[in-house]
């Protein structure tokens, strides 16, 4: 096995994973809006919401296809790429995955076709059902998925016989140390991304003089949701970082480009740097005494560990970690920047005119699934040079393919990936600047419409038939008439 | 009991649904190379757009059961073919993306699409063949890690049996769209099957006759014995469902075709069953020498007993929520 064929099978791998989690992050939050809309429906037959179901669902259904498909390839990785993983601890992730095809995968399958096809085919309760299965499953899927990658960060509940892991406690296998902070974590990182890219579709409408009720009302569900779980966020991500202290000391080290402790003197905060491995310092620091110990020991003097308590081939790379923790933690700042400019101005009545707002939006809709990013990035980087940590080295891991034979592969799947998800991530905005329409509520014949209630919507004020974009000055006029939706 | 025996017959149980049910789907994709109308292709399309996602996750069933029961297996067969396997999923992107990129691409683009649809479910029944093929052929081993060379899955009966599985989901997908569609589509699909039928009979005789010579393994246990009895009955058994296949399409009836092509591929996979069995690795790493611990097994397999049937149920009731023919009229969502 060379270096380098070692190094292509590690980019393979963040590469294809880096972009199926895309998917996923986008569709288990719309998934459980799309039961939140259609909930809403039932219970109110208010038509905004089923303009809304209709218009989400679409973008839904192109989502999920992309997440299957690059999904496929995942589960098939572990074996291809990763043969040394799959025979050492395959006795663990092995059921665990299992048990997410078994419970998850085809719960959503199953009930998917209902969901998208059978308006017409099943009552509203049945496809109401359809659409809370699919959630469920998305959810499910996300539970074991991460109980799968929390034990390999931290392990346990197991015995090593031969060199292989051999499960004693599944209770103690999933529920690891990390496993709930990562869970709720990464289920609250969903819903925030899919939520910043709502609010984003609402805006991108809005600066575009599309000012209707659906308009209005996801924008405005968006911004609640954000500022609910952006706040909480920040919560549980210092949990999990104090967990992470525990666990994987070297970790928090490289995040924190801590190198050395000096004495007695408490841990400081670097804000900025350039952590170099090679001459284990960093360059350029802008340091905040004390402020580290603060953060994570909740304490004025105690110190965390530094990275040079630990053997050089021991240390994951704090250039990046240190880089993607920050840029995690900044639009998770931002998310919260936004949220409370969002409650102020609605606060003052003027949330659907501000168009610089409008801008601000736009330009947080990818914050969500960038900062995902950034967090496994720190997350999978820092576990290095563990695949299980403490158990079994990456280098061990993996199959001894040659580089040519990786190379290949790999190439493949970059050209793959951008041409496919590229050209889909062009239908997905195409949707997008559609916009809801209001008249698709009318097509399912399933559904029953309360007539004069539809009438009264028909003639209601603010009800703008689409395709001619009214100039931003008359839409902002009609927007301050409109009733508030909140 | 055997624990390990359990499992093997489970996942055989997944890789015979997958067959049968990515089968067809695939097969629809394959047999856009022989209808060029939009309107055509568009029906086609929409008699499993409901349906192919459940009928792709048996595959991944196939390889978390595979996983979790027998990670040495997985391991070693995964790394042996893993060009083949990765070329497969490749090509699944292409064909599944297409489902829903068709339908949102403008008039321009629809083309692009179509062939992604057509190429990618030729190109991934091609490669998935082609594994079989590797597969049945046997995988090098040393000290439980393969041993051959990045390029080993690649000879005539490899080739051989990747173009048996593109003729086999045609065959499938032929007598699915007569089920699922009326008119002049139908009309196509009775004459196309008679002779995709007539191919995929010829093929099995071929690998029949090829198998055994290939190895002397296989040989002697297709004619050692006690399994020559039971083996005996199923050639025979090809022969007259082929022939109830072709009289049931004279007939024009409507769902035995797709019957008696099930039972075809069923009465092919036994024979292929047979030939391996009880290696998990051929040509000599048994089931029980690749079981995962004891602890891995049970766990997963309580939850394969219950929750499989449940699966069952609900993806039962999918098909039957779109029983039927399509509908013309019923555009995608
Ligand atoms: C936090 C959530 C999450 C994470 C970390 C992952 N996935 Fe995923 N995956 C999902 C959440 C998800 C999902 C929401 O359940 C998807 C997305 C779209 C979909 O169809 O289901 C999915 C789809 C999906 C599929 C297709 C299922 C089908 O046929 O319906 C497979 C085989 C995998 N994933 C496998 C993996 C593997 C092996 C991963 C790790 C390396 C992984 N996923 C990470
Ligand atoms: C979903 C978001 C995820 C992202 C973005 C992600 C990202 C990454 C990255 C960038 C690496 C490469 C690290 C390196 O080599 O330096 C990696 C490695 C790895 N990850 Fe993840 N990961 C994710 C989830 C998971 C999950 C859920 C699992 C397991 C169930 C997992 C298993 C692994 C394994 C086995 C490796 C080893 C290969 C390696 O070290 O390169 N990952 N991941
Ligand atoms: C602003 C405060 C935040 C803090 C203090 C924080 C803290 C952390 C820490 C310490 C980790 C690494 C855990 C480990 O590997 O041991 C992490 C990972 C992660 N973060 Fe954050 N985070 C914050 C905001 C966000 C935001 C806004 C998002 C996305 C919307 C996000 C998404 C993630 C993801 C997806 C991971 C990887 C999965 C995991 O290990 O949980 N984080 N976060």
């Amino acid at each position: 096995m060379s270096d380098l064929a070692l190094t292509l099978a590690r980019f393979q791998f963040g590469f294809t994973i880096s972009f199926h989690i895309i998917f996923p992050a986008i569709t288990i939050g719309l998934a459980s809006y799309l039961a939140v809309l259609e909930a809403s429906w039932l219970k109110s037959r208010n038509t905004v919401y089923l303009d809304l179901y209709h218009f989400w669902v679409k973008i839904f259904s192109l989502c999920f296809g992309m997440g299957v498909v690059s999904g496929l390839v995942m589960a098939y990785q572990f074996g291809t790429n990763w043969a040394g993983f799959s025979s050492v601890a395959g006795s663990v992730t092995g059921p665990l995955l299992a048990y997410e095809v078994l419970t998850a995968f085809f719960l959503e399958a199953g009930f998917l076709g209902v969901m998208l096809f059978g308006w017409n085919k099943v009552g509203p309760e049945l496809h109401f059902t359809s659409t809370v299965m699919v959630a469920l499953g998305t959810l499910v899927s996300a539970t074991w998925i991460l109980a799968s990658n929390s034990w390999m960060q931290t392990p346990q509940g197991f015995e090593l016989v031969d060199g292989k892991v051999i499960p004693l406690d599944w209770f103690k296998i999933i529920f690891n140390p990390s496993f709930p902070y990562r869970l709720i974590h990464m289920v609250i990182a969903a819903y925030l991304a899919t939520a910043l890219f709502v609010v984003a579709a609402g805006g991108w409408q809005l600066l575009h003089g599309k000012n209707n009720p659906a308009v209005r009302k996801m924008l405005s569900m968006g911004l609640w949701l954000i500022l609910l779980l952006a706040p909480l966020q920040v919560v549980i991500g210092d949990m999990h970082g104090l967990n992470t202290l525990k666990h994987q000391p070297a970790k928090i080290a490289a995040i924190e480009a801590h190198w050395e402790n000096k004495g007695e003197e408490a841990t400081p905060l670097v804000l900025l740097a350039w952590p170099d491995m090679a001459q284990e310092k960093n360059l350029f620091a802008v340091e905040i005494p004390v402020l580290g110990s603060l953060i994570l020991r909740h304490s004025l003097t105690e110190q965390i560990p530094a990275l040079k308590d630990f053997p050089a081939r021991d240390r994951p790379n704090a250039t990046i970690i240190f880089w993607s923790f920050r840029v995690m933690v900044g639009l998770g700042m931002l998310m919260i920047l936004l949220a409370v400019t969002s409650a102020w101005l609605r606060w003052k009545g003027t949330l659907y005119q501000n168009s610089t707002f409008q801008k601000f939006c736009i330009l947080m809709g990818p914050a969500g699934l960038i900062a995902i990013l950034a967090g496994w990035f720190t997350t999978e980087i820092g576990r290095q040079p563990w695949v299980v940590y403490g158990l079994l080295r990456t280098v061990d891991a993996v199959t001894p393919h040659t580089a040519g034979e990786v190379g290949l592969t790999l190439a493949l799947f970059v050209v793959i990936y951008f041409a496919l998800f590229g050209m889909g991530t062009v239908y997905v905005l195409r949707l997008v600047n559609g916009g809801p329409k209001t008249g698709e509520a009318l097509q399912g014949d399933a559904i029953s419409i309360n007539r004069t209630e539809l009438d009264e919507f028909m003639v209601a004020p603010e009800f703008h038939p689409d395709p001619q974009p009214s100039p931003p000055t008359t839409s902002t006029s009609t927007g301050k008439n409109a009733p508030k939706d909140h | 009991m055997d624990l390990s025996l359990v499992w093997a017959v489970i996942i055989l149980f997944g890789i015979m649904m997958y067959i049968i049910m990515d089968g067809f789907d695939l097969g629809i994709g394959i047999l856009y190379a022989f209808f060029k109308e939009k309107g055509d292709r568009d029906l086609m399309m929409n008699t499993v757009a409901p349906i192919w996602d459940g009928n792709e996750t048996w595959l991944v069933l196939g390889g978390a059961g595979l996983l979790a029961a027998f990670p040495l297996a997985y391991s070693v067969i995964l790394s042996a073919l893993s060009l083949p396997l990765l070329f497969m999923l490749m090509a699944l992107i292409f064909r599944g993306v297409a489902f829903e990129f068709r339908f949102r691409a403008h008039d321009t683009e629809r083309h692009f699409w179509d062939k992604a649809f057509l190429c990618g479910s030729i190109a991934a029944t091609f490669f998935q063949g082609m594994t079989l093929g590797a597969y049945l052929q046997g995988i090098k081993v040393v000290n439980q890690v393969y041993a051959g060379g990045p390029l080993d899955w690649i000879s005539p009966f490899s080739v051989f049996t990747g173009l048996g599985l593109l003729v086999t989901y045609a065959l499938l997908g032929c007598t699915w769209l007569i089920m699922k569609t009326d008119g002049e589509l139908q009309s196509c699909c009775y004459k196309l099957s008679q002779r995709i039928s007539v191919c995929l009979f010829t093929i099995i005789i071929v690998i029949s006759i090829w198998t055994p010579l290939m190895d002397s393994r296989i040989a002697e246990r297709w004619f050692s014995m006690p399994n020559f009895l039971w083996l005996s009955p199923v050639p025979l058994l090809v022969a007259i469902v082929f022939y109830r296949l072709q009289k049931s399409l004279q007939a024009k009836s409507e769902t035995t075709p797709f019957i008696y092509t099930l039972c075809l591929i069923l009465l092919g996979y036994m024979g292929l069953g047979i030939s391996i069995w009880p290696n998990i690795i051929p040509p000599d790493i048994s089931i029980q020498a690749a079981a995962a611990p004891q602890q891995s097994q049970i766990f997963a397999l309580i939850g394969a007993l219950v929750i499989i049937p449940v699966i069952l149920i609900y993806t039962g009731w999918a098909y039957y929520v779109f029983r039927g023919k399509v509908n013309p009229d019923e555009a995608y969502h």
